[in-house]
């Protein structure tokens, strides 16, 4: 039952988060459409009415942005893609076989405490750690010196100054710091299942890898389906790791569009062209927004 | 936490629990494997870390000239010197990773209370409260949760500098308070929910006001899930750099992530100062993360496996 009431006291309990969120958050999303559509600079931003000619120009001319006349295609949408592909998927599996592995072993607790740990340092820690890892000076960077002390004839590899190794190195840094989320989430997930239908696959005759696919996986698909999309966004939002561990670079290898956002608007001082950029970021978002919408709207009938 | 490789040591030998040696040893068989990929990926999600914390004590002679993996060569010579050296330091990185400290718990604090209790109150009425546009209303804070927050930097920032509130500790606060409280909704609203509403109904029956009933029993009753999140917005807000970048500017009010990337950046190759900065920046974190893992753990999954 719900209480009787003033028909204005629920405004006293829900109005100061909802003044706040659409101060926060929905006026200034709605503003950055706006700002879209202009030329301008944060101290004089919407200056010029330019139409669509910032998202022509980062959609066919910006060789950054978009590259497709040569193979593979380059520029920030293909490194967006390429962080989408593989940083959900790798961060996931890691979870998914340390929460089913972990399961039946006595030091299930510790092992869930090493990989969630790097999920309460910052970013910035996080970077600096991997700097040093990834260093190619042989008396720092313990990647090198563990791969030339394997293959002695190989020369050190500088993993963040080359174009084409950059994005995995941070890709496993950003795995490193996320894979306790997929772990903690599945794992609990995994526990809750129901016993007997597990213990009953097995006793039909499945082995362990069928149980897993045929029994288990399907029943874990929601929790699943909800770290794949929160680790997609992450990957879509990231800043800080970039940011720290390269500025974007080598020669640009490194911009994925939430870091794209930052460089433009405050780097390159383009308050509208880089609110095209949020734009882009923000309709590629919208999907999962949507998304979450739908589940919770289920689950409140 | 406890080593890893002394349990599971334990681990194999009771696994089999007391049965004859073959049977112990067709288990080590069967499960080895799961031991050995488990292990694995534990050494290597604690190197880099250990890396760091053993540098952090190094002679900065000796990181010149070794890695950091033949400490065991030189135990004599570690030291907490480089801590000393880097907090001392307030001339290289302005203001220095000792004012940094302070003003990360400036900014942490508020931030992290100002959220949870107008999330709370919002959670309240959106659980128990009947008026116009509720389950709308709260779908849109739904909707909030993943917004990226690069299409709200401009605008805000505006109105910072309309209202001069760029560069003061209220402007932080109001920033983190603004994009913490859609979660801190969401995941107190699940709670609230669940809660038995008769305890509400009969201390209506006394005469007892929304207000009381909020502050009196919803409240109470509701401390695993407030420290929970108190706990995930605090660690939340102390890691920050993005909007401590954004909206503080001044190097003088800078946080430790922000000062530590400053060090990054003068001194790229000083390792000594910088792995004794970074884990200043993490000692808060992690104290908190070893103490209270448990109410951690359950704030990052409650949206997930409830939700």
């Amino acid at each position: 039952m719900v209480g009787k009431h003033s028909k204005w006291l629920p405004l006293l309990f829900v109005g100061p988060v909802l003044c706040i969120l659409v101060i926060f958050l929905v006026y200034p999303t709605i503003h950055t459409v706006l700002l879209s559509f202009t030329k301008g600079t944060m101290l004089n931003p919407g200056r010029e009415f330019v139409g669509l000619a910032n998202f022509e120009r980062l959609l066919t001319a910006d060789k950054t942005f978009l590259r497709l006349n040569r193979w593979p295609p380059s520029g920030v949408l293909p490194t967006t893609a390429l962080w989408v592909l593989v940083f959900p998927s790798l961060t996931v599996g890691i979870g998914m076989l340390i929460a089913i592995l972990s399961d039946r072993v006595r030091y299930e607790a510790t092992i869930k405490s090493i990989i969630f740990l790097p999920m309460v340092i910052s970013s910035t820690a996080a970077s600096v750690i991997f700097v040093f890892v990834y260093s190619p000076d042989l008396t720092k960077g313990v990647l090198n010196a563990a791969m030339t002390s394997v293959f002695p004839q190989s020369e050190p590899i500088t993993w963040l100054g080359r174009k084409e190794l950059a994005n995995v190195a941070i890709i496993l840094a950003a795995t490193w710091t996320s894979a306790g989320l997929p772990t903690v989430v599945l794992s609990a997930a995994y526990k809750g299942l129901p016993r007997e239908i597990l213990e009953a696959a097995r006793v039909d005759g499945g082995n362990a890898w069928q149980v897993f696919w045929r029994v288990s996986l399907p029943m874990l698909l929601r929790p699943l389906t909800f770290v794949t999309i929160m680790l997609t966004i992450n990957a879509l939002k990231m800043v800080d790791l970039i940011l720290v561990m390269t500025e974007g670079g080598p020669r640009g290898a490194t911009r994925v569009i939430g870091f794209t956002v930052w460089l433009e608007i405050f780097g390159n001082n383009r308050v509208g062209y880089g609110s095209a950029v949020a734009v882009i970021l923000f309709i590629l978002v919208l999907p999962a927004i949507i998304y979450q919408i739908r589940q919770i709207r289920q689950d409140l009938r | 936490m406890k080593l890893f490789t002394a349990e599971s040591a334990r681990g194999r030998g009771e696994s089999a629990g007391k049965p004859s040696w073959s049977q112990t040893l067709i288990e080590l068989t069967r499960r080895g494997p799961v031991h050995v990929l488990l292990i694995f990926l534990a050494i290597v999600w604690l190197t880099p870390s250990l890396g760091i914390l053993t540098t952090s004590f190094r002679a900065p002679a000796d990181i010149a000239t070794s890695g950091w993996w033949t400490v065991f060569d030189e135990l004599g010579r570690l030291s907490l010197t480089n801590y000393e050296d880097v907090i001392a330091d307030s001339e290289s990185a302005p203001p220095g990773i000792a004012q940094n400290f302070l003003n990360t718990i400036i900014i942490t604090v508020p931030s992290t209370f100002l959220p949870i209790f107008l999330a709370a109150l919002a959670a309240y009425g959106f659980a128990w409260m009947q008026f116009p546009f509720r389950n709308t209303l709260y779908l849109l804070i739904i909707g909030l949760l993943i917004i990226p927050l690069q299409t709200t930097w401009v605008p805000v920032l505006r109105i910072y500098n309309i209202f001069d509130l760029a560069g003061t500790w209220p402007g932080i606060w109001l920033a983190h308070t603004a994009y913490g409280s859609s979660f801190a909704v969401f995941l107190l609203y699940n709670f609230f929910a669940d809660l038995p509403g008769e305890v509400f109904d009969s201390a209506r029956v006394d005469g007892a006001s929304e207000l009381v009933i909020f502050f009196r029993i919803v409240l109470p009753l509701s401390k695993p899930a407030l420290a929970s999140l108190a706990i995930f917005q605090f660690v939340w807000v102390w890691n920050d750099l993005l909007n401590a970048l954004i909206f503080l500017q001044d190097s003088n009010m800078m946080p430790l992530s922000a000062g530590i990337r400053e060090l990054l950046g003068q001194y790229g190759s000083q390792w000594n100062l910088l792995a004794a900065g970074a884990f200043i920046s993490m000692i808060v974190p992690l104290t908190i993360f070893f103490s209270l893992q448990r109410y951690f753990v359950r704030g990052v999954t409650a949206g997930a496996v409830k939700g």
